[in-house]
This record gives structure tokens, sequence and C-alpha cells, in this order.
């Protein structure tokens, strides 16, 4: 279940990254996206039931580590989105993957080249946001008085620290003025359509079986699965 | 009083629409069942009561509240007053739409 893949580095050489995957050489492939911070570590679980639910379909999926994120080694200063978006094209190449499945903010690096779904799309600027606030929410408590505005314009330039993330310049200055829309292939799900509760607002981690039933029947009736 | 109702309700969300939105929102940010939720009176303490209302899960409560009703919170809007209790988050919200 666990692999590793070989992930392009910014200067061109190959990296090392771990992979979850269930491949077993089928032939509907789906890279699965996850996203981004905080969120990352909410929905690992649910990522894993829904993958788990996709498999027992007969549909491979794989859920490869970007660089800097979740088991990697790379330090997370020096990533950036567009750099994000190279790492997940390239593994679409890897794993030969016929379709995408990407969560929330792991929509801004779906490849152009992939049919496949992006549930509850969030925008940059609102990821940032929430972690401008988290920080200066929490400094208030220490007593501290720092403003988003103020914070922005220092991680601009210098990088900041962000609920606990450690957030490069340049990645910072993505986050502010990108849009990056997924693929016009990628289609959006609502969580109307998957019912139950956000579990991206969840203050404490969770898992929804339920809601991974419907994600995966959504996921399974599109690549068309007897 | 009737009137005023009236034209409120043709401007923006009702009192007991914004009652439930942020019900709503606690509901699914805390992970409470929706009769639990129900029973938030005014003096219901949220943070620095609940230990799940960590700054984090703040910023995401606050998030929400501006995306569902449509509003912007200010970082000097939030304060301990607001945040304190269920009647506090409430009033703040209304005075908010009403202002927006």
């Amino acid at each position: 279940m666990y692999a590793t893949w070989p992930c392009p580095l910014p200067d061109g050489t190959a990296g090392e990254e771990m992979v979850l995957g269930f491949d077993r050489a089928r032939q509907q492939r789906v890279l699965v996206i996850p996203p981004l911070f905080d969120e990352a570590n909410k929905f690992r679980h649910q990522i894993v039931e829904i993958m788990r639910r996709v498999d027992a379909q007969d549909i491979d999926c794989f859920l490869p580590d970007l660089p800097g994120c979740n088991e990697s080694i790379a330090p997370l200063p020096a990533q950036t989105i567009a750099g994000w978006r190279a790492a997940t094209a390239a593994a679409a190449t890897h794993f030969a993957a016929t379709h995408v499945f990407a969560v929330r903010s792991g929509g801004w690096l779906v490849p152009d080249t992939l049919p496949g779904w992006v549930y509850a799309p969030v925008k940059a600027r609102q990821v940032l946001r929430g972690m401008l606030r988290a920080r200066s929410l929490a400094a208030r408590e220490a007593g501290v008085s720092e403003s988003s505005e103020d914070l922005l314009a220092e991680g601009r330039e210098k990088g900041l620290t962000l609920a606990g993330w450690d957030l490069g310049a340049p990645l910072i200055r993505e986050l502010d003025e990108g849009e990056f829309a997924a693929s016009p292939a990628a289609i959006p799900i609502e969580q109307g359509e998957v019912g139950g509760k956000p579990l991206w607002l969840r203050a404490e981690n969770d898992d929804d079986p339920a809601q991974a039933d419907a994600l995966a029947a959504i996921l399974i009736a599109g690549l068309g699965v007897e | 009083m009737t009137a005023e109702t009236a034209s409120t309700a043709s401007t923006g969300p009702s009192r007991s629409a914004i009652d439930q939105t942020l019900r709503a929102i606690l509901r699914d940010v805390l992970g409470l069942d929706q009769a639990q939720v129900d029973v938030f009176d005014g003096d219901t303490g949220l943070f620095g009561h609940l230990p799940e209302l960590d700054s984090m899960a703040v910023a995401g409560l606050l998030t929400e509240i501006e995306d569902r009703l449509d509003i912007v919170i200010e970082d000097e809007d939030v304060d301990g007053e607001m945040l304190e209790s269920y009647g506090g988050l409430l009033a703040f919200t209304e005075a908010k739409i009403v202002e927006g």
C-alpha cells in the first residue's frame, strides 16, 4: 500500500516522496489530491476511507505526498503552488492516472489534462484569510496585537508561520493573488450532493462513513464501473 | 415595530434566519446534533467554555459566518465579548448584518 514515487525537485532532479496507493494495474486509475495545510490532516482519514471504497470497486487510486506535505522531509517554506502543480502533473504521468479526485484546496493543483472531480472547492484567498485570522486570534490570546493586514504585508516579503505552517514569501504571494481555477474537465461536487456535516469545518478531526459512501458512489458512477 | 420588522425582512435575513444559520454553523463546527444546538440560549458559553474552540476553529467559524451570511468580520471586531456566549455572537452577527 505504501511505496515511494519520484517527485521532481525545483532544480529538475528527482526527489522521493511517499505514496499511499491501491495499485493492481487496473484500467481506471484515480489520482487523489488532498487539501493543503490544516485540512490535509482533517481529511486524511476520510480520504483513505473513500479510496478503500473505490478500490473495492476495482479502481486503482493513488495519494502521493507532495514536497513539504504529510511525511515529506522537503522544507515547507521552500514550496510553492507552482511547484506543487508541477509535482502533481508529474504524479499523474508517473501513475498513468486516468482521472483525478481533488479535495478542497487540492483543486488548485488539478492537472489540466485529466477529467475528474473537485470536492467542495475553495478559494486561495479564503484559505489564507482563515490562517491569518487564526494567527492573529492566537496572538491576541497571548496578549500580543497582530493585525491580519500587517501579517500579510510581512508574509509577502519575508514568509510567515501561520497556524503552525511555515510558509515562504512566494507561497503567501501566490495565495494572496492566485485564482488557481481547476481544470474545466474537473466537475465540482458540492457538500449538498454528499450530505452530512462538512468535515473541514469540524474543530476536531473526524471521518464519516456515510459521506465516504456518497463520494465514492459519485466517482464510481462517473467512471462507469459496472 | 411591525413595520420595522417587515422592512428588515425585505433587506436582509430575519432575526430568526440569522439565529438558525448561526446554530447550524456551530453544529457543523462542533460536530453537535441539531437537538444539542437547538437548546443553546443567550448564556451558553462558547470560547473558553468549549475545548474544541481553539483559535484555528474560531477562525474557521468566523470565516463560515462571513460566507453564509455575506458579511465581513474585521480583526478589530473580534473580542472576548462576542465569542464569550451564544447570545454575544448572535448580537454581534445581527449588528454586522444591519451595518452591512
